[in-house]
């Protein structure tokens, strides 16, 4: 028989292990997927975790995909860690999008260094205040977070459908809902020529920010009152409290960063590999951003590897639809089947498995 | 003499730490038996064991001479074991009668129970109307609750853990009349306490505890109190040394302080009065859930009053948030160690950055020091002798007593000038409970003020200069120490209306 044995402390070990585990029995659980598909297991497999590896370009796409991925999930993780749940960060997304497309658009045409700059901050601001909404909501008037966030979401998306069908419409773009193509200025730089990067490379400026906020991210948690006392609140409300933590101060902190986090991410979507507001711009990155978040413990470091995990599995994903002929649905799931494990498998944090009875219990 | 239930050889081991080993011993019927031991014993072990909340290791138990081996405390009734926990699980929503028939194993239609909760309270001498409200009911009633559900089972052994921690002394009387009625008609009662003198009046017999194995069994009435509690902790206790402070000028006043509660059973704090002065210890008795943790919440800041309600140092600081009191030196430990004075999951160092930042300097413009703060941290685990493997040991792993020490360690650490702390001894061993008791008249002998809220009238008694009692979110005036007996404390705790 298995039994479950409370560890007197939690494990360390378990706590990187897991996260490890989940995405080895992501692969079991999704070959057997495959296999019932009529595919061959290994060799889905190989397609999704290690080709894109291999291929210089997939290899680049990696970066393209996780940047926006991990710079969401940071931001989500400083409120996941205060028990302030942001579900709508794809809608931060979608308006921070909007927002730096406008200042981008505004200034069709105008060759200036300062632009993206402005049109980072305009993402980022509109972002932060499409997240104040459930904040001042919860604050005031108690209002569950989950909720009004996850359904502005889908006021940011039919914002997007307006603008693109409205005041941002390409005028020389007979009547499509997309906007102009962004002007040079407007548009984030490419790396290219940096070593290991292809001579062809999508990967942007965005890129290098992303990673160089994860440090960042690292020291304010670790490091900073505001980290810390982010960290209280989630463990223990009533001592953070008594410790002198302001609960509102935290809720309004936590959906504001985690929004103009994702509304950079969104103007970096734009301003980068699209180069124009589409309708289709989101990808839902927002959403798994979530799993990022949860597979990269919270902390930025692990965040940045969980990023690119899942970068992998929409890459390969991809390429498995290309190659192999598996449907979209299944890579979903595969994603869906990664959250799942990793919290199943969270229990080993505080428990561990001993198999067979013992004296006379039970 | 015949036998209800017999124990032998019981052990139960958890993750590193062996609960009970090899204990042993017998129940006669009608018989009022203690059970002795101080925290961490293995008490709350062995009656889970016999309620079949958990299952032992090793051993047997025979029950009326049969084979005893409950898997659940529905089986433990069954077979006419029943037990009233210390912390009650009631419904305060819900009425008298609706929450006796949830606890029932039998479906009983609403107005024959009714009757019947009417005639065992009848009955046993506790008065209680099913039809009102848990909310409405004070402390003893709730439990009179608890016992009336157990009795309605018509049990052959009834198990109480620290019945009377909660009670004032007129109702522990009330108890302790409807026990000895119980044992007179032949139920067994084993009776969990670490009030020595209760147990001398109560109890017939008595099994001490000790690191999970019974040490001792005796007659507690031919036993002193002393005697009882060394058997208890294995050494001899030392007296504390008398001291009454002549107290010094004004540090803390309190002026009328009124808090009305949004919580519809919380207790509004009324129109308080109170002063302290430096180098003297306030003893506030009150049993709980009169105003004790409004009043902690009050003074530690998380709720802000007006500002002149409170001064420090004739400064208003009612409207200050926790931090800006503790750096004007007015420092709090509240009674829930796990999630109020300490964070269960956060390791001891965090612990000490949770209170001690603002005073010990743990923090430069935000950003923490972490180094600084550990050694802090590690000050206060050799100064209170707290028993960890290490400052960065998360703050549950440590027992009650060790976490108790180091959360009154921290603050008195931190060299306030008024420390008001609640509950300092609860639920803490006797030998843990003198120390910090010491550190605390230590801190007072140095010039500081230290406001103590307990249940527990004897530390009140022994620690105090001057001496107040809460009840009903009032405080009665200020009187000194040794001017007023035991009797008229409880009259004051129940109100001055108790029954």
């Amino acid at each position: 028989m298995i039994r479950l044995e409370p560890r007197l402390t939690p494990s360390r070990a378990m706590v990187w292990g897991t996260p490890a585990l989940a995405v080895l029995a992501t692969m079991i659980a999704g070959g057997i997927l495959f296999a019932m598909l009529g595919k061959n297991p290994m060799e889905a497999i190989w397609t999704i975790f290690v080709d894109p590896i291999l291929d210089p370009y997939s290899r680049d796409e990696l970066f393209v995909k996780a940047a926006p991925l991990v710079l969401i999930a940071i931001g989500l993780s400083y409120g996941f860690r205060a028990g302030v749940w942001n579900i709508g960060a794809e809608g931060q997304f979608i308006v921070g999008a909007i927002a730096g497309s406008a200042v981008g658009l505004a200034f069709y045409g105008t060759e200036a260094i300062w632009l993206l700059p402005l049109m980072a901050l305009a993402g980022m601001v509109a972002g932060t205040l499409w997240a104040m909404i459930p904040a001042f909501l919860k604050v005031r008037f108690n209002a569950n977070e989950i909720l009004v966030s996850l359904m502005l979401v889908y006021v940011a998306d039919q914002l997007l459908r307006a603008m693109v069908a409205g005041p941002l419409r390409n005028p020389a773009g007979f009547n499509f809902p997309e906007s102009r193509l962004f002007h040079d200025s407007a548009v984030l730089p490419l790396l290219q020529g940096f070593p290991g990067l292809t001579e062809y490379t999508r990967v942007h400026v965005g890129v290098l920010i992303a990673l160089l906020l994860v440090p960042l991210a690292w020291l304010l948690l670790r490091k900073h009152l505001l980290g810390f006392n982010i960290q209280v609140m989630g463990s223990a409300p009533r001592a953070a409290r008594f410790s002198g933590v302001k609960p509102a101060m935290i809720i309004y902190v936590c959906l504001g960063l985690s929004g103009a986090m994702a509304g950079l991410a969104g103007l970096f979507e734009v301003a980068g590999p699209a180069g124009q507001l589409v309708p289709a711009l989101p990808q839902g990155y927002g959403f798994t951003a979530i799993i990022v978040a949860f597979l990269g413990r919270l902390n930025p470091l692990g965040i940045l590897a969980a990023g690119l995990v899942m970068a992998l599995t929409y890459i390969g994903g991809e390429n498995a639809q290309l190659d192999l002929g598996l449907p979209r649905a299944a890579i979903s799931v595969f994603q869906g089947m990664l959250l799942f494990f990793l919290l199943g498998l969270d229990i080993l944090v505080r428990y561990r498995v001993r198999f067979g009875k013992r004296g006379a219990a039970q | 003499m015949n036998t209800l239930l017999d124990i032998s050889g019981l052990r139960k081991a958890y993750p590193g730490v062996v609960a009970n080993d090899d204990v042993a011993f017998d129940i006669a019927p009608g018989e009022v038996h203690a059970l002795l031991g101080e925290n961490g014993a293995g008490k709350s072990t062995l009656v889970k064991m016999i309620y079949g909340l958990v299952q032992p290791d090793e051993g047997q138990m025979h029950l009326h001479g049969r084979p005893y081996a409950p898997t659940s405390p529905k089986d433990a009734r069954a077979a006419g074991v029943s037990m009233v926990f210390q912390h009650f699980s009631l419904f305060e929503a819900l009425s008298v009668r609706e929450n006796i028939a949830l606890g029932l194993d039998e479906a009983i239609a609403p107005r024959v129970l009714a009757d019947r909760i009417r005639s065992v309270s009848k009955d046993y001498g506790l008065p209680l109307d099913p039809d009102r409200l848990i909310g409405d009911l004070s402390v003893g009633e709730r439990q009179r609750v608890e016992i009336v559900r157990c009795l309605l089972q018509d049990p052959r052994l009834l198990i109480m853990d620290e019945p009377t921690s909660v009670l004032t002394p007129q109702e522990v009387n009330i108890l302790f009349d409807t026990l000895r009625l119980l044992s007179k008609r032949g139920v067994a009662i084993l009776y969990i306490s670490h009030k020595l003198d209760e147990i001398r009046v109560l109890c017939d017999r008595a099994t001490i505890l000790r690191g999970g194995k019974v040490v001792a069994t005796c007659i507690p009435r031919d036993e002193t109190p002393r005697s009882l509690a060394e058997m208890m902790i294995g050494s001899t206790l030392a007296d504390p040394p008398l001291r009454r402070a002549v107290p010094g000028r004004t540090l803390l006043k309190l002026t009328g302080l009124s808090l009305p509660t949004h919580d519809p059973f919380g207790v509004s704090l009324q129109g308080i009065d109170l002063t302290l002065h430096a180098g003297e210890v306030t003893g506030i008795a009150g049993v709980a859930g009169n105003g004790q943790d409004e009043l902690v919440e009050v003074l530690s800041g998380e709720q802000l009053v007006e500002p002149g309600m409170i001064r420090l140092d004739n400064t208003p600081v009612g409207g200050l948030s926790p931090n800006r009191r503790r750096s004007l030196g007015l420092l709090t430990a509240p009674e829930e160690r796990l999630g109020h004075a300490a964070a269960p999951d956060m390791s001891l160092t965090d612990n000490t950055m949770l209170t001690g930042r603002v005073r010990q300097r743990l923090s430069t413009q935000g950003f923490l020091k972490w180094n600084v703060a550990s050694n802090f941290a590690r000050a206060v685990i050799k100064q209170f002798d707290v028993r960890t493997p290490g400052v960065d040991t998360p703050a549950r792993a440590l027992s009650g007593g060790n976490l108790q020490k180091f959360v009154i360690g921290r603050e008195v650490m931190q060299k306030p000038r008024v420390l008001v702390v609640n509950q300092p001894t609860w639920g803490v061993d006797a030998a843990a409970a003198a120390s910090i008791r010491q550190s605390l008249r230590d801190l007072a002998a140095a010039g500081a003020s230290v406001l103590v809220i307990s249940q527990d009238l004897d530390e009140l008694m022994e620690m105090s200069d001057q001496f107040a009692v809460i009840a009903g979110g009032k405080l009665s005036p200020t009187r000194p120490a040794g001017s007023i007996s035991i009797e008229e404390i409880g009259r004051m705790m129940g109100g001055g209306d108790a029954a």
